[in-house]
């Protein structure tokens, strides 16, 4: 499985054809208190930078922009009682969605762990 | 993602880069996140809203306002009658009634009644005390000096900085500080009233002979009981630190200020009132004194007075929203399939735990019960117009001399 990041601090891991998609922990702590998330629905299609979810803080409300073109297969039925996943649990249990990959070539225009970590030092 | 701190804009009117608060490095020792607000650098949150905003509901939150502005308005030789009638041509509060130590909610207003500022009035005995928005002190004072008479002076007290001590057990707080009352007839300070204002000397021990002046007023932004304080800003971070040496106060930044205010319905001055609304539909009548209704001499007074008398196209009301999802300014809110309003201010509820708002209603569609809907990107949200404040209002309120309780 690879680990891919976006400037706009998504994550997306990828197995196969599938891609699961996140915010980063970096971005769920410029966030704050996460209270809602609004997930795309099953089946949509997505472009790449179509905005594919919505995640409501205290705060404001953040677009997530899908990283790579694909279809919906899945969104993550555990936020919608517990929000707060994506704040404590930003990298793994708190995924937002699955993508079936239309194009994986798309994948070589994100950064890896170690070119992200870097990104974000610089912010 | 998009850009996370859209909430937060900066006033154009600011030169470029931020100012700095006097306590802004005192900010990012205690690990508070700086925004731009206001022109300001300011700290929007410090363990986090939620837990902040709870904190004060039910503690003690300490609260950095610096980027107010304040001010004072004074007549020759200290002339209060001078002074209170050269402000009366500006807003519509009764001030030649306001008694020295008493403190007053009002708006200044354009010439057609729209609302330049809210701010707040204390008679501090031979001046008055403002204190006006920070994105727009700037403004305020151009008007001020613009519109006030020669003979009255202003002054910006810009080496001060502000605090608010807000929640349940500010007045224990405060009280354990040892303030002693600047003269007499002042009362101690947990014995000030709500909208009750006194100044005070701060010894920081007992041993120092260097008290520090400090003006109190028992008032606030977030419907708990609570203080706000102006204090020279060399002597802030001294008090900043003693008020948060105490088990019960913690600092709070601006997102929890915003989501209390919200919950207790005080509506945000360029959100929830504009220039171009007016105080009556912003649900502000309340600010225009009984003599001034009778009297007028205020700017936009036909208009406003015309207003209270016939009535109003729309109104601000609170609005309870179903489900999690949030709602925020610029919604539409519509009664069936007909756009009747537009959200002013809205966000999650953290004592009530679901979205509530604001918004500017039109009349038939804003009694409370009234069911409506609010679109947010293009889902209707199931919304009932429901009473002000969301969460009760605890303020300190001393009965009056001689009352039994």
């Amino acid at each position: 499985m690879s680990r891919y990041f976006t400037k706009d601090h998504e994550w997306v891991d990828v197995e196969g054809d599938t891609g699961t998609i996140g915010i980063t922990d970096y971005a769920q702590g410029q966030l704050g208190d996460i209270t809602y998330v609004e997930a795309p629905e099953v089946g949509k299609v997505l472009a790449r930078g179509d905005t594919a979810a919505v995640v409501d803080s205290v705060k404001a409300a953040a677009d997530v922009y899908a990283p790579v073109a694909g279809t919906v297969s899945a969104v993550n039925a555990a936020l919608e009682g517990e929000p707060e996943l994506v704040n404590t649990d930003a990298e793994v249990g708190g995924w937002l969605f699955r993508l079936t990959l239309s194009d994986a070539g798309e994948l070589s225009g994100l950064m890896d762990t170690a070119a992200y970590a870097e990104y974000i030092k610089g912010l | 993602m998009s850009d996370i701190e859209q909430n937060y804009e900066n006033d154009p009117d600011v030169p470029e880069g931020p100012m700095l608060l006097p306590l802004d490095a005192w900010h990012r020792a205690k690990g508070g996140r700086m925004v731009e607000f206001a022109g300001y650098a300011m700290p929007v949150q410090y363990e986090g809203i939620i837990a902040e905003h709870l904190w004060t509901r039910e503690s003690a939150g300490l609260f950095d306002v610096s980027h107010m502005g304040q001010l004072e308005v004074s007549g020759p030789d200290g002339d209060m009658e001078a002074a209170a009638k050269a402000l009366e041509a500006l807003l519509p509060a009764d001030l030649a009634a306001l008694k020295p130590g008493r403190v007053r909610y009002s708006l200044l207003l354009a010439e057609d009644g729209g609302i330049l500022d809210d701010l707040m009035v204390t008679n501090r005995g031979d001046r008055f005390y403002l204190v006006v928005n920070g994105a727009t002190k700037w403004d305020d004072i151009a008007h001020l000096c613009e519109n006030l008479p020669d003979e009255i002076t202003l002054n910006h007290l810009d080496e001060h900085a502000l605090l608010a001590l807000q929640g349940p057990k500010a007045a224990a707080v405060l009280a354990s500080l040892g303030l002693e009352p600047a003269g007499e007839g002042f009362p101690p300070v947990e014995e000030l009233s709500f909208m009750q204002a006194a100044p005070y000397w701060w010894p920081r021990s007992p041993a120092d002979e260097s008290a520090r002046p400090l003006g109190i007023s028992r008032t606030g932004y977030t419907g708990e009981d609570g203080f706000e304080i102006s204090v020279g800003a060399e002597d802030v971070a001294a008090l900043a630190d003693a008020l948060c040496a105490h088990p019960s106060v913690k600092a709070i930044g601006l997102g929890a200020r915003d989501s209390l205010r919200l919950e207790a319905g005080l509506p945000l001055y360029g959100h929830d009132m504009t220039e171009a609304g007016d105080p009556v539909s912003a649900g502000l009548g309340f600010a225009i004194s009984k003599r001034r209704r009778a009297e007028g001499g205020f700017p936009g007074a036909q208009r406003v007075l015309a207003l209270l008398g016939e009535g109003v196209a729309t109104r601000r009301v609170g609005l309870a929203i179903e489900g999690r999802m949030a709602a925020r300014e610029g919604a539409e809110i519509l009664d069936g399939d007909m756009v009747v309003g537009v959200v002013t201010s809205g966000g999650f509820s953290p004592s009530l735990q679901r979205p509530i708002a604001m918004g500017q209603v039109a009349t038939a569609s804003a009694a409370p019960g009234t069911a409506l809907a609010i679109n947010v990107r293009g889902k209707l949200l199931a919304t009932t117009v429901v009473d002000l404040p969301f969460v009760p209002h605890h303020y300190h309120r001393n009965l009056p001399k001689g009352a039994q309780s």
